[in-house]
């Protein structure tokens, strides 16, 4: 028996309105964990995804699309650029070394991107089995590839027109080969299907009549050499104030910063965070409301078993501890079925996002930060218990039992 | 036993209490009668250290409350004196068992299961210590107040209006149980009553009047 089973024996009689509390607690605590978590895998995985990446070059239009086509892969494409003009940019002195990136099909609304194999380095990509392409048509898969749509080393698969699983033009006379298949990196790499810049140019081959698409390369006359985008790594930081001017004012295309665009990104979700969060607050704020109220009437039908107490040998300062208790049980009870709400919230938001081939999300990491929504909630239970507790401390014993 | 000299209390200017001298020698029974608004409830709160006399000398145990620190008063309450009250404000939410326990607690002794077994036993309570206090009669209940008041052996133990509410047989039984229990431990006893059933029983009687 100590005061703590007591504060518990309150709470177990008030079953319902202490179950009410704790869930509306942690509802407040579960929307913030959910939006930590949502939000700071994210950003981890868009920082990681832009790493070592200063400008992205792709045709002219809204610089943000540029850069969530290109380096995430979310956006559709601003339109294709002429292989001449990036082979021009290439030799820019200012350009260090440049990723291509050919965009257009997709496989089961996975994208087919044709690049390089600096591409498939550069996001520190292994292979698990096979080899990487060394012709056109020859396709390697992300490791969610592989694992969602069970293709395996020496699978065929045709492309569809477009980037989303709903085209109806499908390029059945120009099937790919399954040559490798990367293991999972967590990057953008993950969710895409990479080959040779020259597959996408070989699937568009019957328009120009070329009949042998191995020697594609060759044979598709310039204007048919199309790229999406060009990922570019600066060769000093002084190419920064240089390069992206240079490519807007001489060539058709568009130069994109992914820092800035990046932070641009995180601003606008920012607001929409920033309401999630204040609309959790306000959760929490009610919760420590409820509580509050909750105790204060419970103080009316207490005040003899407060008093009784106190005839007991309870010093006025057990009788506040006791208040203060409850309302600390309370908190913590709410705080950790919201965190563990806000994990299960967060995978399953995950696994709705994994299904929609987004970026990935899992409720099964933990954020040191989470303690401090410990440490807030038995704030506001403290907070909410103050009062009350006050009014037990000052209880007038001999008056209350006189009256009862 | 218990002493008090030169004793006032007044609410709000009014006296409700004034009484010269009366005490009690270890283990004597006394009641102290009159009639209501007499007083009674404040000497019985006064001698349990639950309210601080206007004026006057109070010794109970051979200790002088008067000399106490709040702290050490609530200590000393829950140590010394055992307290049974008309309106016996079990805590609902506690079984039996644990209402006797919480009077261990409450009073900074060791918890100790035993004892508070043998004093539900001694009360025939032994079928009832999981019970919760509304599955109780009020016959259960008033001795479950009682185990609650000498379950840490008090030297003194105040019993207010126990009587009252009581048919002719009931009475006597509560009767008994405190004369009974009081004298397990040795306590001295003091019931405040207006009930005449009591007198015959305890010839020691001390008579409040009317305040004036």
């Amino acid at each position: 028996m100590n005061l703590i089973g007591v504060s518990a024996s309150y709470l177990r009689a008030r079953a319902l309105n202490t179950t009410l509390n704790v869930l509306l607690l942690a509802l407040g605590i579960a929307t913030i964990v959910l939006l930590m978590l949502a939000s700071g895998q994210l950003e981890e995985r868009m920082h990681r995804d832009a790493r070592g990446i200063d400008l992205v070059v792709g045709a002219k239009g809204s610089p943000m699309q540029i850069i969530l086509s290109s380096i995430y892969q979310l956006d559709v494409p601003t339109g294709n650029i002429p292989w001449k003009q990036t082979q021009e940019l290439a030799k820019h002195r200012g350009v260090k070394r440049v990723l291509p990136l050919a965009m257009g099909d997709n496989h089961r609304g996975f994208r087919i991107v044709g690049t390089n194999h600096e591409y498939v380095g550069h996001y520190g990509g292994e292979l698990r089995e096979g080899r990487l392409w060394s012709a056109p048509l020859e396709a390697v898969l992300g490791a969610e590839v592989a694992a969602q749509t069970r293709l395996a080393v020496g699978g065929t698969f045709t492309g569809a027109h477009g980037l989303k699983g709903d085209s109806e033009h499908m390029h059945d006379e120009h099937p790919y080969r399954v040559v490798g298949v990367l293991r999972p990196t967590g990057t953008v790499l993950d969710r895409i299907i990479v080959t040779d810049v020259t597959s996408l140019w070989a699937v568009h081959a019957d328009q120009y009549e070329i009949k042998d698409v191995a020697r594609i390369a060759e044979l598709l006359p310039e204007e048919g050499r199309e790229l999406t985008a060009l990922l570019i790594q600066y060769s000093s930081p002084l190419a920064a104030a240089v390069l992206p001017r240079y490519v807007n004012a001489n060539s058709d295309m568009q130069a994109a910063s992914p820092a800035y665009e990046t932070a641009r990104l995180f601003t606008i979700i920012g607001v929409g965070v920033d309401v999630l969060r204040g609309f959790a607050l306000v959760l929490i704020f009610s919760a420590g409301l409820s509580v509050f109220i909750a105790l204060y009437n419970a103080l009316r039908e207490r005040r003899y078993d407060l008093a009784v107490m106190r005839a007991l040998g309870a010093s006025p300062r057990k009788l506040m501890a006791l208040l203060l208790f409850e309302g600390l049980l309370l908190a913590l009870i709410g705080a950790a079925l919201g965190i563990v709400l806000g994990h299960v919230l967060t995978e399953l938001l995950g696994f709705a996002l994994r299904q929609a081939h987004q970026p990935e999300v899992t409720g099964w990491i933990w954020y040191p930060a989470e303690l401090w929504l410990v440490v807030v909630a038995l704030a506001v239970g403290a907070f909410a218990a103050l009062l009350p507790a006050w009014r037990a401390y000052r209880t007038d014993i001999a008056g209350t039992l006189a009256r009862g | 036993m218990f002493e008090v000299r030169d004793l006032r209390h007044a609410y709000d200017g009014t006296d409700v209490l004034r009484i010269d001298a009366l005490g009690a020698a270890q283990g004597e029974h006394w009641i102290v009668l009159g009639p209501s608004g007499s007083g009674k409830s404040t000497l019985l709160h006064i001698l349990a250290g639950l309210l601080r006399p206007t004026r006057g000398e109070v010794t109970v145990a051979g200790q002088r409350l008067n000399a106490l620190k709040p702290a050490e008063l609530d200590r000393f309450r829950g140590r010394h004196v055992g307290i049974v009250l008309q309106q016996l404000h079990l805590v609902p939410t506690l079984t039996v068992e644990k209402n006797v326990l919480l009077a261990q607690y409450l009073a900074g002794v060791a918890q100790e299961r035993a004892r508070v077994r043998d004093v539900l036993g001694s009360l025939d309570l032994a079928e009832k210590s999981h019970a919760y206090p509304h599955e109780l009669s009020h016959g259960q209940a008033q001795r479950v107040a009682v185990a609650r008041a000498v379950v840490n052996k008090p030297a003194l133990l105040l019993a207010d209006e126990p009587t009252s509410n009581l048919d002719d047989l009931r009475c006597l039984q509560a009767l008994d149980l405190l004369v009974t229990q009081a004298r397990a431990c040795d306590a001295t006893l003091l019931i405040a009553t207006h009930d005449r059933r009591i007198t015959e029983r305890i010839p020691k009687q001390f008579t409040l009047g009317q305040a004036t």
